[in-house]
């Protein structure tokens, strides 16, 4: 795949350097000391010096032959810029956004991003679940579909505790697609299948059902 | 109309200045607190400091009620973004962005945004007082 990366810093860096040994990867950055690094780093070929939301410079980068593009800049703004005209202009198929402020995660996928990744809600679920309330961590969002695949560790106290699947109440859409016990063993859940306390369920949900998932999964016995 | 305007530079000012003289209610956003210094001193409207690309932001500024926005930065990918969210994420309809660059303001443009390119218009006007016949 050709894949042209937005932003080279500390993300863009080592995303090109993972993928290098098995795509064409272009980074475009504008900091001519981080052009420099790059290039000697990883070859002149990898690194492209420019504004990544100016179509001039897009077009240089081959843009209408990028199979993905990953928007990994600090700035929202600059990666959402981005990957816009790059669908719009380019008509490249596939864009990756990072998120650095969490609430625009749905604007993005509204705006026709495929995926979204944002540090911010990841170590946000991390927290959470260490927090005695019990969270939910997001471990992927699905491309273009506005669903995301979750992990719930079942509290001791909540409800779901000694319940077979098929009688919990889950949201619209919802699916446990696996259990994992907390000796680590998984399983494909059955409706029979009994929730046990510190399970590890890994289920999909509809990005709005998610805060339902969590409630109808977690709360504790009323 | 409550108007919501994202940048207190001399065109965010001056556009703050004109509406509120037509009558309308102005709040205007900017990150640094010396941009308010291009307000008139007898300027009425709030002024807020806090980045208008931010959600939470936006909805203590009003922006659920808010009639018009108009994202008047000097930043085209910032004025873009604020831009979307004030249309997707609060409705509101009327959405005003300043683009400079005439690429990305084309882009947009096609996106659904009522773009202005500062850019193209004075380049014209500047074009038609060089080629005006001296009186």
């Amino acid at each position: 795949m050709f894949i042209v990366i937005g932003g080279g810093g500390k993300v863009g860096y080592h995303l090109a350097r993972a993928l290098i040994a098995d795509h064409e990867v272009l980074v475009i950055e504008q900091d001519p000391a981080r052009v420099e690094f790059i290039g000697e780093d990883l070859g002149s070929d990898v690194i492209m010096q420019g504004d990544a939301c100016d179509a001039a410079t897009m077009e240089r980068a081959g843009m209408e032959r990028a199979d993905l593009v990953v928007a990994v800049t600090g700035e929202d703004q600059d990666n959402l810029t981005f990957c816009q005209i790059a669908k719009a202009r380019f008509h490249v198929d596939r864009a990756v956004a990072r998120i650095n402020n969490p609430q625009n995660e749905s604007l993005f996928r509204q705006l026709g991003i495929d995926s979204t990744v944002s540090a911010t809600q990841l170590i946000m679920g991390h927290i959470e679940q260490e927090l005695p309330w019990q969270g939910l961590i997001q471990l992927l969002t699905l491309g273009g579909l506005d669903l995301e695949i979750v992990e719930v560790r079942v509290p001791r106290e909540a409800h779901t505790v000694g319940k077979p699947i098929k009688q919990l109440l889950l949201p619209q859409g919802a699916l446990i697609c696996l259990v994992i016990d907390n000796e680590g063993q998984p399983r494909l859940p059955t409706p029979e299948t009994t929730i046990k306390a510190e399970d590890i369920l890994v289920a999909v949900t509809s990005i709005e059902g998610e805060e339902s998932l969590r409630n109808a999964l977690t709360s504790p016995v009323p | 109309m409550f108007v919501i305007i994202m940048g207190c530079g001399r065109l965010g000012a001056e556009l703050a200045t004109i509406l509120e003289n037509d009558g309308h209610e102005i709040a205007i956003l900017d990150i640094d607190k010396y941009a308010f210094d291009h307000l008139p001193p007898a300027f009425k409207g709030k002024r807020i400091l806090g980045d208008g690309t931010d959600q939470d932001t936006l909805r203590k500024t009003g922006a659920e009620r808010a009639d018009a926005f108009v994202a008047a930065t000097r930043g085209d990918n910032r004025n873009a973004l604020a831009s979307q969210i004030a249309l997707h994420v609060f409705n509101i309809r009327r959405v005003g962005s300043v683009i400079f660059d005439p690429l990305r303001e084309e882009i947009y443009h096609e996106l659904g945004l009522r773009t202005i390119n500062p850019t193209k218009i004075e380049a014209q006007l500047l074009r038609e007082s060089i080629e005006r016949e001296e009186p």
